[in-house]
């Protein structure tokens, strides 16, 4: 799960992790009180939406007085905001942090990851601060340090001391740089987090060590214990079917493409995203109903795939295992029913592979239902291959 | 033959009296699997299946001189039952249980240093040497004996794969499903260890998907330590955005690492065929033992 930057801030602040003074708003009005109380020479203005690269796409501003902060908090609100993050249709701007400005001095990188080989969180800084870390590993990666923490010990003193000393920082801040890290990992362990970056970490002129930006992800899977960070999500953030599928306990991601798929096991169902590519088709998403799926959970799936129009078609891809086939071929019989109305076509070509558990009853089901636009494939390959041309040929019409 | 569990492996069910596991029991007791006692707190003195239930892993061990355990407990309690099963030294722990905290997975992993416990899982199917046992949930009758091992990120992806292989007539020893979470127990590079070392096991099939460096490893290990044991791979998630989680928490890209293109560049750099699609993961192996020149032994059913 993610949060927005300024939800981030107040999170490491309760940790005692120094991050500039500010303060979220919500309308132009708030933004200019927010200004008044901070009163520093230079607020910035930055737009919180669920992505980076917010500088470079112009979401981030620097008022030198009320007035500006009012120009920029009209310019931003309800602007949309395209960054190499949003994808082409941007994101929506809806809320502001206003934040006093610093003086900075350098700038850091720091975060951290969970590293899968040690099965350890590791701490991993660079003194390149403020730009991509990505193509500071590619390029130069003798500049990134890494101490990895024992998760009995937590980050030991050593461990930050020997960081901040790696990253060069000025004597007069060293202490305070490992401070920082230490509230840092305790915030991590505290929220369970999978990532936490400051990018950038900044030494500002007066010698102190400040996280200007602040990016945390939480492990879903953790979220039973941290009921306060499960209030923070903004729901306006979120892809409206990924949310309407979350609350169906289905996993879906929107591809954008416009044939669909609905698959059991989320291998199975990344494999059958790539199929349809594999055969010319614009995969519309990835939806793993997994194994519990009942009618209704099936006719949620069907409607969700379908609304806006999005799926042209759909491949229904399922290898039952403990789930039986016969099981599936009623959920989408009942689907049909629900969806399309009794003995009425279904909307979009639907092409059904079954295989495993009681096939040949499900096949046999299936062309009993005798349902409008349902077709049952003997093979994968041949379902992916239909689904594709049927989507293709309707495109034609 | 096959690999870390056959037919005299003697097996706890922890979490017996849930409904998965009741179900699976049964499963597992009906593919001739050997479980000789379950645990659920609280329990201890009922039946399941026929099975003897107690409280506590040592308990179960002391009465029954158990090696394994498999795991249905919910995510909550669930890295507890893998502790409570390394605490009791047994050889091999499987863990089905999926959304198990990282964090705790973090913490079982530093337990499990230097014991000599191995742990599939969590977040997996289990295990399966054909004919002889299973751990887990995979179904039983898609097997058929024979010399091929599979490894794989993905249950349904396993059962699928080894569906195809027995079409094509290619049988196996052991199928192993690793599980689709970034901090687990045994990895690719740690099955191909024990495959290499069963002497039934001629040739591996290797299912990987996006996120980490497992495959890209693995490639590195075989090329260097495995040339008399040919190997077939497939990898799901050629067309995943970066920054979505794709089902499994382990299965996405970050910071532009762990592509499927690059697994994929890193297992044909090592001479790794891998098949361009799910439904050619059975062509594939095919190609691979009729160029190592093992594909009548191999055709065994």
């Amino acid at each position: 799960m993610n949060i927005h930057e300024y939800q981030s801030k107040e999170i490491l602040r309760s940790y005692g992790v120094a991050v500039p003074n500010g303060k979220a708003a919500f309308s132009v009005d708030e933004a200019v009180e927010v200004a008044k109380t901070l009163n520093s020479p230079v607020t910035v203005v930055k737009a919180q939406i669920h992505a980076g690269g917010r500088g470079k796409a112009g979401g981030v501003k620097l008022a030198k007085n009320l007035d500006d902060v009012k120009v920029y908090a009209t310019e931003l609100l309800g602007k949309t905001l395209v960054t190499h993050q949003t994808g082409p249709e941007g994101k929506k701007v809806n809320r502001l942090l206003i934040e006093e400005g610093s003086n900075i001095a350098k700038e850091y990188y720091l975060s951290f990851v969970i590293d899968r080989q040690t099965a350890q969180v590791v701490m991993m800084a660079s003194s390149e601060g403020g730009v991509e870390i990505e193509k500071v590993a590619a390029e130069t990666p003798e500049k990134i340090f890494k101490e990895y923490i024992d998760p009995v010990i937590g980050l030991a003193h050593f461990q930050a001391t020997r960081m901040a000393y790696a990253l060069n920082f000025p004597p007069a801040a060293i202490r305070k740089a490992s401070a920082l890290m230490l509230k840092l990992y305790a915030a991590f362990i505290g929220k369970d987090c999978s990532q936490v970056e400051i990018n950038p970490l900044v030494l500002t002129k007066e010698d102190d060590v400040i996280a200007l930006d602040a990016k945390l992800n939480f492990d879903d899977s953790a979220l039973f214990r941290h009921p306060d960070i499960v209030e923070l999500r903004d729901e306006t953030e979120e892809d409206a079917k990924e949310l309407r599928a979350a609350k169906s306990d289905l996993n879906y991601v929107n591809l954008g493409g416009d044939v669909a798929c609905m698959v059991n096991g989320a291998g199975l169902a990344m494999a059958t995203v790539d199929i349809i590519k594999f055969y010319g088709g614009s995969p519309a998403n990835f939806l793993d109903v997994g194994g519990a799926a009942t009618p209704e959970t099936t006719a949620e799936a069907f409607q969700i795939m379908l609304d806006g129009g999005q799926a042209k078609g759909i491949f229904v891809n399922i290898f039952g295992g403990i789930v039986k086939c016969d099981n599936i071929a009623k959920g989408l019989i009942d689907a049909a029913k629900i969806i399309a109305g009794e003995g009425k076509p279904f909307p979009v070509p639907v092409v059904v592979r079954l295989e495993g558990t009681n096939v040949d009853i499900a096949r046999k089901m299936l062309q009993d239902a005798a349902i409008g636009n349902v077709m049952v494939s003997e093979t994968m390959e041949g379902g992916a291959e239909k689904i594709v041309k049927l989507v293709k040929e309707a495109e034609k019409n | 033959m096959g690999i870390l569990v056959n037919k005299d492996t003697k097996v706890i069910v922890q979490g017996i009296t849930g409904k998965a596991a009741t179900f699976h029991t049964k499963q597992m007791l009906d593919y001739g699997t050997k479980i000789v006692g379950g645990v659920t707190p609280g329990k201890a003195g009922q039946q399941v299946e026929g099975v003897p239930v107690f409280n506590t892993v040592a308990d179960a061990v002391k009465a029954t001189g158990a090696t394994a355990s498999v795991v249905y407990v919910p995510a909550r309690f669930a890295a507890d039952s893998i502790l409570e099963a390394v605490n009791a030294d047994l050889d091999l722990v499987v863990c089905i249980t999926e959304h198990i905290p990282v964090l705790d997975m973090v913490k079982v992993r530093r337990y499990m240093a230097g014991k000599k416990t191995k742990l599939i899982g969590p977040n997996c199917p289990g295990i399966l040497t054909t004919d002889e046992c299973k751990l887990g949930i995979i179904p039983g009758y898609i097997h058929r004996k024979g010399h091929v091992g599979v490894i794989s990120r993905s249950g349904t992806l396993t059962y699928e794969a080894t569906f195809q292989l027995t079409a094509a007539g290619i049988g196996q020893t052991t199928a192993i499903g690793i599980g689709g979470d970034p901090v687990k127990g045994i990895d690719f590079i740690d099955a191909l260890k024990l495959f290499k070392a069963d002497d039934d096991t001629k040739a591996i099939l290797m299912i990987g998907e996006i996120g980490g460096s497992a495959e890209e490893d693995a490639a590195k290990w075989i090329a260097e330590n495995m040339p008399e044991k040919p190997v077939a791979a497939f990898i799901a998630g050629r067309q995943a955005p970066k920054g979505k989680r794709m089902g499994h928490a382990g299965a996405i890209i970050s910071g532009g690492k762990g592509t499927a293109a690059d697994k994929i560049k890193a297992l044909n750099a090592v001479g790794i065929e891998v098949a361009d699609t799910v439904a050619h993961i059975g062509d594939t192996v095919v190609n691979t033992l009729k160029r190592a020149g093992i594909y009548e032994v191999c055709h065994t059913c």
